[in-house]
């Protein structure tokens, strides 16, 4: 290599490395409150096997929603209405199995069906009639509420079926026996993921340096997979001392897989970015922004089906007032994620670990036995302080 | 000697170790109309952010006295009452309010916190007046145009009896007559002792106001000189801005004219809102292969409306004509038909209709044909970067890297980067609008060269210009366009900027 290639490769590194320290500091915020949960708090309660697989079932839904809201935001919009949404498509459900006496499957596969047609219906009024979607959704918050009540007339469905209820509150069976106590598949699924994860970055980083592109410099890029890897391996050791992997976690898995995939890596992807940084100069490059504004809201709708199925099993009975608030804890982990309000920034991994920092924060304060008003004060007032961050950092960045 | 106003001395200002200002030094005599000249990021524009107090006194090195005094700002506000206005090139203008309301913006006509109307009203009147604005004073400002609106900035900045008027780029958005409205204005006010500096790219425009010329390059003043000196030509004024001489501002070209490309037949379009107003009437003209041809016309004239309703219908309502390449009729109805047939249009408004500026440089080169580096729908991110790669290379896009974000590029590279992503859909025509706006000398030049090289490669360019040299500089043939007709068809070696003004200011029969 000459020395001018070799000292512009090294610019290179230099530059991509001070893009991503945000990610950085994201996930090392959420260790440093996990730790002082941990540690502090409520004396190495927080990861104790049963809290820890609870953390992951109780906060499914948040991670599940933020994933559709994070599309949203990046595209420019809101969505307030999939906290309803939530509670009407789990009476939807509940009903399905109940009242007309189908099976689990087709009862999801209904719940999809709503999740889909009410996302359309939506996305219909944001996309083509243009109402701003702040206020098609406030509507669609108080009219998926209002048939949540109607359709359960006014009280609740309960005695669903074993199967549905395993969704959001069952495990793996332990097909593979336990060395002691270890669940030996969730100790293997640990394993597969910290050495797939490992893998997959080892071959993005041959493919970055074989067409000497920009990339992370070695130490961080071994810390950073020792880290990961090592936490993998870490949590698979705490659910095997409980029951197992959670049905819910694998659906985690994969659906943050996926959507990363999608946002990375696909053209649709790229178009709502390209619509959220700015609208007027996608529609110049031939971006068909109207269907992509409906696809998003057809796609949060979907997602909203999933987190209402999964909330309505594990709390094993549909409700007229479930997921209330939904829509605002799925905000806040986007925003907590890193995306901007206007629109254009924001990725699933930053919406996921908002949600977890919400995650921790719920589960943390109610061990620590924090009356739930006073969780809501402390919530609010992280919401504002990470944002505000954020916003001053920026700020400082873009002066410089 | 003469009486200064204003004496900055050997400021230095850094960013985060990169020096954007180093020792400029500035003499602003009382009673002058001051211009200031340099390639964009020369340091114009910091320079101006440290004397009204954006950048706030000990955030940079160097002396500033005013009136000679000493003074050390550490806000706006402390320079706006020391009697120094600066009116930026975006507005600041709020535009559902009144003009009168927008004067006092800040510096409310009142008593006790209650607005006096009747004080407000009548003193924007008298301010309008001497302004030489003709306008109700209760008109919301979102009625008024570009030109009106600078005006008012200006009785804005009258009202907080300014001493230094600072405009940056002022003209960079009007029309001839509004630009020269304007200018009369500067003149008439330093005729009533107010001090004026002047920032502007336009050279004849700067030399036909200014009293005194400074010239600022890579953070430096190089030059500084009285109209009434020797050699106060336009050449000297380029030749320190570029720091070389440029004998020839337009790059040598042959042309190979091949056949007819690309022809447009009895094209219309009315006005988006106000659809009864026809903006482009029975228009018709041709391109042919590796030819360049001009499109002339004033403010107003239709040009961007014809380019925009021929390129995917982006402008205008009841559209309709024949667009035919290589002889066989095209759809141009959506963005995608107009790509998919060859067709590209770069914007001239870059900042709203060309880029994403939070996106990288790459992600923007790519965004108007993402097939081309995708595969079912998956984008191969590392080909992406390859791409952009090579067009950072052929059109000399200046960044270390092209995983950068586009905004924060210099004009001309930004605009480098919206060709990139243009020529990346291998159009066969190409509808270039403004090409060189808000761009510094030295990128124009690079621009033209570009230009010149597509040409000969046979694509067929359209290129719509405000500046008469640059049309006749580049064109091979240009057409001019009055209000929304096409009124005539010129060679090169037949135009003069006489010429074309006159077919550009044909009027109806």
């Amino acid at each position: 290599m000459s020395e001018s290639s070799t000292k512009k490769a090294a610019e290179r590194r230099k530059s991509s490395v001070g893009v991503s320290a945000r990610d950085y500091g994201l996930l090392s915020a959420l260790v440093v409150i996990v730790a002082l949960f941990q540690f502090w708090f409520t004396d190495g309660k927080l990861l104790l096997p049963a809290n820890f697989n609870n953390l992951i079932s109780q906060n499914a839904y948040v991670v599940i929603l933020a994933i559709g809201m994070v599309m949203v935001i990046i595209a420019g919009h809101i969505d307030l209405s999939v906290g309803s949404l939530v509670a009407m498509i789990g009476a939807v459900s509940a009903l399905a199995i109940s009242e007309w006496g189908q099976p689990v499957w087709v009862s999801i596969a209904v719940s999809l069906l709503v999740g889909a047609v009410v996302g359309a219906w939506q996305g219909f009024w944001v996309a083509f009639v243009r109402v701003p979607a702040f206020i098609v959704t406030l509507a669609g918050m108080l009219i998926y509420r209002g048939l949540a009540i109607v359709f359960l007339t006014g009280g609740t469905i309960g005695g669903l079926p074993q199967g549905y209820v395993a969704i959001g509150a069952g495990w793996i069976p332990d097909w593979l026996g336990s060395v002691n106590d270890l669940d030996v598949l969730t100790m293997l699924i640990g394993a597969a993921g910290a050495i797939g994860y490992a893998f997959s970055q080892l071959r993005a980083r041959s493919k970055l340096i074989s067409r000497d592109l920009p990339r992370e410099s070695m130490p961080l890029f071994v810390g950073k997979i020792v880290l990961i890897a090592g936490a993998m391996l870490f949590f698979a050791y705490l659910l095997a001392q409980h029951n197992g992997t959670p049905y819910v976690l694998i659906l985690l898995g994969v659906l943050v897989l996926a959507y990363s995939f999608v946002l990375n890596r696909t053209v649709f992807g790229r178009h709502i970015y390209a619509m959220g940084g700015n609208r007027f100069a996608a529609m110049m490059s031939g971006v068909k922004t109207k269907w992509v504004d409906f696809f998003i809201f057809v796609n949060i709708g979907v997602l909203a089906a999933i987190a209402a199925v999964v909330t309505t099993s594990r709390a094993g009975a549909a409700q007229s007032g479930a997921g209330n608030f939904y829509e605002l804890d799925a905000i806040a982990a986007v925003f907590i994620g890193g995306a901007a309000v206007q629109g254009g920034v924001g990725r699933v991994s930053g919406a996921v670990i908002g949600a977890l920092v919400m995650g921790v924060l719920n589960q943390g304060l109610s061990i620590m036995g924090i009356d739930s008003a006073w969780q809501q004060v402390i919530k609010g007032l992280v919401l504002l302080a990470a944002v505000a961050f954020d916003v001053v950092n920026r700020r400082r960045a873009g002066a410089a | 000697m003469s009486d200064l106003i204003l004496k900055m001395t050997d400021i230095v200002k850094e960013f985060s170790g990169v020096r954007a200002l180093d020792g400029v030094s500035l003499d602003v005599r009382r009673g002058e109309v001051h211009g200031i000249c340099g390639e964009n990021g020369a340091g114009k524009s910091t320079l101006m952010k440290v004397l009204s107090g954006v950048y706030p006194h000990g955030h940079f090195e160097g002396r500033i006295e005013f009136d000679g005094e000493p003074v050390e700002f550490r806000s706006i506000n402390d320079s706006e009452h020391t009697g120094i206005v600066i009116i930026h090139q975006e507005l600041a203008l709020s535009p559902y309010l009144s003009i009168a309301e927008n004067i006092f913006l800040g510096n409310e006509r009142a008593s006790r916190g209650v607005i006096d109307w009747h004080e407000t009203n009548e003193r924007a009147q008298e301010l309008l007046k001497r302004v030489g604005l003709n306008e109700e004073v209760t008109t919301q400002v979102l009625h008024l145009g570009v030109g009106k609106q600078q005006l008012v900035e200006i009785a804005k900045a009258l009202s907080k009896d300014v001493k230094l008027l600072i405009l940056d780029e002022p003209t960079a958005a009007l029309n001839d007559d509004d630009s020269a409205h304007l200018l009369d204005l500067i003149r008439g006010l330093r005729d009533e002792g107010i001090t004026s500096i002047i920032i502007s790219h336009k050279l004849a425009e700067i030399r036909a106001v200014a009293d005194t010329i400074t010239v600022i390059r890579d953070g430096e003043t190089v030059d500084d000189f009285s109209m009434s000196d020797e050699d106060n030509s336009e050449s000297r004024l380029i030749r320190s801005m570029v720091g070389r001489p440029l004998d020839n501002l337009f790059p040598p070209r042959t042309p190979d004219i091949g056949d007819e490309v690309f022809r447009v037949e009895n094209w219309n379009a009315f006005h988006p809102v106000d659809t009864g107003r026809q903006v482009v009437k029975d228009a018709s003209f041709y391109v042919r292969a590796g030819e360049v041809v001009g499109f002339a016309g004033l403010m107003g004239a239709g040009r961007t409306e014809l380019a925009m309703s021929l390129f995917g219908r982006q402008y205008g309502a009841h559209v309709s004509g024949r667009v035919l390449k290589h002889g066989k009729e095209i759809s141009t109805r959506s963005v995608n038909d107009a790509i998919a047939n060859g067709v590209a249009y770069v914007t001239e408004d870059r900042k709203r209709y060309g880029l994403n500026l939070i996106a990288t440089i790459a992600a923007n080169i790519t965004g108007a044909n993402l097939r081309g580096v995708s595969n079912y729908g998956v984008i191969d991110l590392h080909d992406e970067i390859e791409v952009a790669e090579e067009y950072q290379r052929s059109l000399n896009i200046k960044t270390d890297s092209v995983s950068r974000v586009v905004g924060t590029l210099s004009g001309g590279n930004q605009q480098k980067v919206v060709l990139s992503k243009w020529l990346n859909t291998t159009p066969d025509v190409l509808i270039l609008d403004e090409p060189t706006r808000g761009v510094d000398v030295g990128a124009k030049y690079e621009i033209y060269g570009i230009i010149n090289k597509l040409a000969s490669q046979g694509k067929a360019i359209v290129v719509i210009s405000s500046e008469l040299p640059e049309l006749l500089g580049l064109s091979d043939r240009i057409y001019t366009i009055s209000e929304g007709r096409v009124t005539g068809d010129v060679l090169r070696k037949d135009a003069t900027q006489e010429r074309l003004m006159q077919l550009m200011t044909v009027g109806e029969n």
